[in-house]
């Protein structure tokens, strides 16, 4: 009973927390267009948060290079469990353009576990809120 | 004894000021959001999350006073609960104004408490933030309400709302609409609304004091947030409109809320020092200005 009504609230509350792996912030631009009046996340209970520690999901843009990877790791041991993470845009998902670069260290998901993953460059406002859907699927 | 356990942990205490305070923090996201052409969350909003931090795993830093991080919490929520049930208690008790002011001082002391105690130098800064605000707006707020206690001759809540039934309600006068924009004020930053949220300063400071929180405390920090959300705006109906738990009531409780969220949605954020030459300036200027008017008579 009391499980059920965690499942819901987790459920009807995404709270994100944006974890910017140096990205070129065309992705970032493109997270922050689903808080304006045209996509309005906030109907279905997301809302970015600024701590990882109140987070439930960890969004995670850009490549992991030497600066970046020991702190992603820090900042996903940071967040309560349960907790999910979307890679966001194609940096994220393979590295894309910087796979040969001097500093770079491995995929994302080889530091940590990567739950959904949503290429583009960047992806469409609409490509991540079906990436969110996809999510709460994986929940139950 | 049990009428006292009922009335502090369900009907105005506890459970009841739950309830309209979730509903009331509702009702503040979705004007905001309708402010800015959004269409905003759900009715039940605020109840998911609580459920969803309330099942989440709790995390305690390292090298962190155990029982003060997950003690201040606890401490918050006891404050505001009593308030409530003393605000509304159907058997006045002597000495009423002074107690609440006394524990309406206990969530913000919470939030320092936990702030301070999260070994983080962020929550640090929120901490010593939460502490200049408490100092600046309880200044105009115990004039603004003592200037009522001069009016009405008596300090308890019941007699107050008794004045106010037979000689008319405080706003209706100058001065008791003076020290109602004052305390209005005070109310805005005790509630940590948006022109005085600097202890939390999303852009800034992450989560302030409430950085290092994560499951049921950050959970019951909230909560006693949505309570403060019904209890202070009510408290201020009660004071200056006159009180009975009645449709009446709710309307002006409603107006009250009203002017804080369109307070928040209007403004932007005050620097600390701002905000505090704003409060011990202009703010406790026109409590003052409204404690002379009374004393005159006006």
């Amino acid at each position: 009973m009391l499980k059920k009504l965690f499942k819901w609230g987790l459920k009807k509350s995404l709270w994100v927390y944006h974890a910017g792996a140096s990205a070129c912030n065309n992705c970032d631009i493109e997270i922050l267009d689903l808080l304006t009046p045209r996509h309005d996340i906030e109907r279905f209970g997301i809302v970015l948060v600024g701590s990882p520690r109140h987070a439930d999901v960890l969004l995670v843009t850009g490549v992991a290079n030497r600066q970046v990877a020991p702190r992603l790791k820090r900042l996903y041991e940071q967040v309560p469990q349960p907790k999910l993470v979307i890679a966001v845009g194609s940096c994220a998902c393979s590295a894309h353009l910087f796979r040969d670069s001097y500093n770079y260290v491995s995929p994302i998901d080889e530091i940590i576990p990567v739950d959904i993953y949503l290429p583009g460059c960047p992806p469409k406002p609409e490509a991540m809120i079906d990436a969110v859907v996809k999510a709460l699927g994986k929940i139950q | 004894m049990m009428a006292m356990i009922f009335n502090f942990l369900i009907f105005p205490g506890f459970l009841f000021a739950a309830g309209a305070g979730l509903l009331a923090t509702w009702l503040d996201r979705k004007v905001t959001a309708r402010l800015q052409y959004r269409v905003g969350p759900p009715w039940f909003q605020p109840l998911a999350d609580l459920a969803k931090l309330l099942g989440k795993e709790i995390i305690v830093p390292e090298g962190v006073s155990r029982s003060v991080f997950l003690g201040a919490p606890l401490f918050g929520l006891a404050g505001v609960t009593l308030v409530s049930a003393i605000i509304f208690s159907p058997a006045p008790f002597v000495g009423d104004l002074i107690v609440v002011i006394y524990l309406l001082m206990l969530p913000p002391l919470a939030v320092i408490f936990g702030g301070s105690a999260s070994r983080n130098p962020l929550s640090a800064i929120g901490a010593s933030r939460e502490m200049k605000l408490v100092l600046a707006y309880e200044l105009p707020f115990i004039l603004a309400l003592f200037t009522v206690v001069l009016k009405t001759h008596s300090i308890m809540i019941g007699e107050i709302v008794r004045y106010q039934n037979l000689s008319g309600l405080m706003i209706g006068s100058l001065s008791g609409l003076f020290a109602f924009a004052a305390a209005l004020l005070a109310v805005q930053a005790k509630l940590g609304a948006v022109p005085f949220d600097l202890p939390e300063a999303e852009q800034e400071l992450a989560a302030g004091p409430l950085l290092e929180y994560s499951g049921a405390p950050l959970a019951v920090f909230r909560l006693t947030r949505a309570m403060l959300y019904f209890v202070l705006p009510a408290f201020l109906a009660v004071i200056f409109m006159g009180g009975g738990l009645d449709p009446w009531f709710m309307l002006k409780y409603l107006i009250v809320l009203t002017l804080i969220i369109l307070i928040k949605n209007t403004n932007p954020r005050l620097r600390i020092d701002h905000a505090l030459r704003l409060f011990w300036g202009p703010v406790s200027g026109l409590a003052a200005l409204a404690f002379i008017l009374a004393w005159l008579g006006k």
